[in-house]
């Protein structure tokens, strides 16, 4: 017993060493995280009134407003996923589904990591170059939101094909031994059964677009001012800022800061709106996977052919 | 009665890439009668069993040399409607496998996917094919619950239903009992008995009694090759083959 008694004073000193490192570790990122939040809306807060979020910038006033880049911003993400989706859904079920050759799926799979990761600055050069200059749609909200698709394909593409692969081989033997042909197998089993990991990767890329500035400041223009969103012509021309745009105007053309803390509160409200709709979207999802996730999980383990 | 063949093979090989998993199988399975496929882990039943409805073509690099026939048709021919062949052979899992949607929308998954919309057609279909499955009783009530809410038991008869709704001339059983209860086991034995009438039942399983109890012709498989194949009564009261005889009492497997 003696000779255990120094090994086990270290033993504990250690992990007590061990738990005040990872306890100090982790209340200095939730303090940095509040003091942020918390600066944000003390500086933010005041200058936010309803005024604020309705109306449009009035240089003769003097007031700022919000609306417009609260409309661009909703354009933006709405465009943006419409073309992503799509591309993204479609890539994934192609990669996973029907195609044949493993070197391709690895390569577009190692493609698509590298594009997540690359700095979103060379996205909007890309941008600029492509959708403003060659395709000719200028600084438009139509041209950044087409970018910004690009942008978060990979995104979209990946979390899509990662919740198809967690479909339980089991759901397709099942739908193929009722023969059952592959597009149907998927549209009617794969799909549904995953519909909450596609959604949680829309999330993710809508998140990313909200935030974005640095693409949309060189393709989609830093007007604060009302954009015509009645007619198709009007939304293809419009050009404009998103509040993560707005923002830096505010800060930087315009020296307002009033205006852009309140803008930083609104993008702050919106970025934890989109992750609370994330949370929600993939709880009420998950509640009809949890129930099946557990027989399936048991399949997947002893489901090939063992005889 | 005399028998008919309804699924026939000569010479069949089978692999999965360089591995050959079947070594020249030829055989007679014959119509309306419960054939039971025994032998231990890994001596190609499973994957025999498999060829029979071209689950295997799941499977990259997966192929098959020889002949095999349903009906005198080749299976593996380039022509063949794999869709077509796996309506009409069914197959029931070892894990009860049922889709995540409600208990109607299950069975009535086959009729919809061959194009039947009608509901009140649907409504037959899902009934008789319950009852068929002897779980129409447990569920009848509540035919729009999940099916991820019934046990075990009754998901695996759940599943037979769901096969048996597109009207399959053959059922492949993968040791659909080996995951259930002693007593959700005996009745899904008791189905498989009744459902004989009306079917061809191939089944693999890894319990001879099972095997002994409702099967009319016994196959033993060991490492990739038929060894030997008759009456089940035969098979377990006269094993002509050596090995046949170890097997079966339990000298190895």
């Amino acid at each position: 017993m003696a000779r255990n008694a120094r090994p086990a004073l270290r033993r504990q000193l250690y992990s007590a060493a061990v738990r005040l490192l990872v306890w100090l570790s982790a209340s200095v990122c939730c303090c940095l995280l509040a003091v942020l939040i918390g600066y944000i809306c003390w500086r933010g807060l005041p200058g936010l009134s309803w005024e604020l979020l309705t109306s449009e910038e009035s240089l003769l006033q003097g007031t700022a407003g919000l609306l417009p880049s609260l409309l661009n911003t909703l354009c933006v993400v709405a465009v943006s996923l419409a073309a992503a989706l799509p591309l993204g859904v479609g890539a994934a079920i192609y990669l996973t589904e029907y195609a044949r050759s493993r070197r391709l799926t690895a390569a577009v799979e190692f493609a698509s990591e590298v594009l997540s990761g690359i700095p979103s600055i060379l996205y909007a050069l890309v941008g600029v170059i492509v959708f403003c200059s060659a395709l000719g749609l200028q600084k438009t909200l139509l041209a950044g939101s087409l970018t910004l698709a690009i942008m978060t394909l990979p995104t979209i593409l990946r979390t899509t094909q990662e919740s198809l692969r967690t479909v339980p081989r089991s759901y397709r033997e099942g739908a193929l031994s009722l023969g059952s042909g592959r597009w149907r197998m998927i549209a009617t089993v794969v799909l549904p059964s995953c519909v909450d990991g596609i959604v949680t990767g829309c999330i993710l890329a809508a998140g990313r677009v909200v935030g974005e500035s640095a693409v949309l400041m060189y393709t989609a223009g830093l007007s604060t001012a009302m954009q015509d969103f009645s007619t198709i012509q009007g939304i293809m021309r419009a050009s404009g800022s998103t509040l993560a745009v707005a923002l830096y105007v505010y800060a930087k053309e315009r020296a307002d800061f009033a205006a852009a803390f309140a803008a930083a509160t609104v993008l702050l409200a919106l970025s934890a709106l989109i992750n609370l709709a994330a949370r929600l979207a993939g709880r009420r999802l998950g509640r009809r996977q949890r129930r099946k996730k557990h027989p399936a999980a048991l399949t997947r383990r002893q489901g090939g052919p063992h005889g | 009665m005399a028998e008919r063949t309804i699924l026939a093979a000569r010479d069949l090989d089978f692999y999965y890439g360089e591995v050959q998993a079947l070594r020249h199988i030829s055989i007679n399975i014959p119509a309306a009668r419960v054939t039971a496929f025994i032998g231990p882990s890994g001596c190609g039943k499973s994957t025999f069993l498999r060829t029979i409805n071209r689950m295997n073509d799941l499977i990259p690099a997966a192929r098959a040399a020889g002949s095999l026939t349903f009906r005198g048709q080749e299976i593996y021919a380039p022509d063949v409607d794999v869709t077509d062949l796996r309506r009409r052979v069914g197959m029931v899992f070892q894990k009860p496998n049922p889709f995540p949607m409600s208990v109607y929308d299950n069975v009535a998954y086959g009729p919809r996917t061959h194009g039947i919309r009608d509901r009140r057609r649907l409504d037959l279909i899902v009934e008789e094919s319950l009852r068929a499955a002897a779980i129409w009783d447990e569920v009848k009530d509540r035919l729009k619950k999940s099916a991820m809410s019934l046990s075990g038991g009754q998901q695996q008869r759940l599943c037979i239903a769901r096969a048996l709704a597109v009207e399959p001339e053959v059922l492949l059983m993968d040791e659909a009992t080996s995951a259930l209860d002693t007593i959700s086991a005996a009745r899904i034995e008791d189905l498989t008995l009744e459902l004989r009438e009306r079917f061809t039942i191939v089944m693999v399983t890894h319990n001879m009694q099972q095997a002994a109890r409702i099967s009319d012709k016994t196959a033993f498989f060991l490492a990739g090759e038929l060894i030997e194949f008759g009456n089940t009564e035969r098979i377990f009261s006269m094993p002509r083959d050596k090995r046949t005889e170890d097997y079966i009492t339990g000298r190895f497997g």
